[in-house]
Parts: structure tokens; C-alpha cells; sequence
């Protein structure tokens, strides 16, 4: 599943240094679980995606497994703190192999 | 003749007892599996941990759940009725000061579901919350 992957991910522009912050993220991808059938009833393979990693300056904030029990259109919702202005860099990573990525640049003053 | 039918009912209601707890165990074992395996066999006690979670679902497809677990170096989610039990595994960084995370999963069923946190002393506590699923999420 490479095909109409959008990430998206809400983070504040600014904030005071030291502040935590509430960052959003969604992908949108099937998450096919491997449990489902087809009208012939053969199993519909697994494809989801199975790591998600969020990270600011370099500096782990979390990092998730992903099991086929996640929702469609994975979300996530998690706070972090921001020591000095920079980027957070967010990482998919697909069944498949695909990698996606987005970065948000946020403004601490 | 009054004998015979009395052991009889007994008979039965016994083998349906069984019956029931056969599956019960077959069940939480699964789960347990999958927590022993996150614990390595370490006792697990109930403590800090959080977890948020609807008492109904209407949809079992997108359940919201929420974990709160401060101290916590990872938390991982469980749901005992699924096929397979195991959700997500959140490991938090530094920079994640309230160790605390939301997500939505699904639920094929009407079951627990089971958060455990690994403390940053190597401890681990337990969070449980029942939800009722009106349809559920696995497909068919």
C-alpha cells in the first residue's frame, strides 16, 4: 500500500522554552489486519504499518509498535517538551517496507 | 428412577461448568502469554498506571483509549478477546514528559482491555478496563 498515504500532523508553532505541548498525528492507511476475507474467502494479506517513531532535534519523544488491533487511519496523540526551537521529524514505517516521513519546525521563545 | 434424573441434571450442569471454564482459560491464556512474554515473569502489580477507555463502544472499529503513566519507560496494550491480543507497544522518550499517549484500536468483541507499564525502577503495574462492543471489529 503505497498509494493515497497522507500524513498529517498538528504541532504548535510557537511555544515558551521548557513548555510541554500536545503534538497530533494521523496517517492515513487501511491497516489491512490480515484477520479479514475476501467474497471468496481467502484472506485478505497483512499491511499495516508497524512503527511509528517521533522525534525533536534528535531526541527520542515516542516510539510505538503497531499491532493489526490499531484503527484505520492511525492516530496518535502524545505530549512533549520543547527545551529550545527546532523540528520535530515523524516517521511511518510500512509492512511493505515504504518509509514516510513528515517534519514540523516549531518556535521556542 | 427420581435418583438417576437428579444425577443426571447434576451431570450435565457440571459438564456445562466446565465447558465454560474451559474456554475462559483458554482464552486468558493467550493474553497471558503475551503478558509474560512483555514481563519476562516478573510479578505485576496495580498501581499509577492509567487507562482510559469508553465502557461502550458502539463500533469496535475505532475504540479511543488513552494511557497515562507517569514514571513509566513503556507501556504496552492488550486486548484479551481479540485474536490476537496484542495492540501497540509505546516506548517513551526523554522529551515525553507526561507519559501519556491516545490511539484508537480495534476490538472484535466485548472484552478487557489490559495496559501494563514497565517503571523506570524495572517494576510493572497493570490497568484493566472492560468494554462493551455493540459491533465488532474484525470483519468477517
Amino acid at each position: 500500500m503505497a498509494s493515497g498515504v497522507k500524513p498529517r500532523v498538528k504541532v504548535p508553532k510557537k511555544a515558551s522554552a521548557g513548555d510541554v505541548i500536545t503534538i497530533k498525528t494521523l496517517i492515513s492507511h487501511k491497516m489491512e489486519s490480515g484477520q479479514r476475507k475476501d467474497g471468496d474467502g481467502n484472506v485478505i494479506p497483512r499491511s499495516i504499518i508497524n512503527r511509528f517513531v517521533a522525534d525533536f532535534n534528535g531526541e527520542n519523544v515516542i516510539d510505538v509498535t503497531l499491532e493489526p488491533a490499531i484503527s484505520t487511519n492511525p492516530y496518535f496523540q502524545f505530549d512533549a517538551t520543547v527545551p529550545e526551537t527546532g523540528e520535530f521529524h515523524f516517521t511511518w514505517y510500512d509492512d511493505d517496507g515504504d518509509v514516510y516521513e513528515t517534519k514540523k519546525k516549531i518556535t521556542v521563545s | 428412577m427420581e435418583l438417576s434424573r437428579r444425577k443426571l441434571l447434576a451431570l450435565g450442569a457440571s459438564s456445562i461448568a466446565l465447558m465454560g471454564l474451559g474456554t475462559s482459560v483458554a482464552f486468558a491464556s493467550k493474553a497471558d502469554e503475551a503478558i509474560a512474554e512483555f514481563t519476562a515473569g516478573a510479578a505485576v502489580s496495580e498501581g499509577a498506571l492509567e487507562l482510559t477507555a469508553p465502557e461502550i463502544a458502539e463500533n469496535g472499529n475505532t475504540v479511543p483509549i488513552e494511557v497515562n503513566a507517569p514514571g513509566a519507560v513503556s507501556v504496552t496494550v492488550l486486548a484479551d478477546g481479540n485474536p490476537v491480543p496484542n495492540v501497540a507497544t509505546f516506548n517513551f522518550g526523554k522529551l515525553n514528559a507526561s507519559r501519556s499517549a491516545s490511539t484508537r484500536i480495534r476490538l472484535s468483541k466485548t472484552q478487557n482491555v489490559i495496559a501494563i507499564a514497565k517503571m523506570e525502577d524495572g517494576s510493572f503495574q497493570m490497568a484493566k478496563a472492560n468494554v462493551k462492543v455493540t459491533i465488532g471489529g474484525c470483519g468477517g
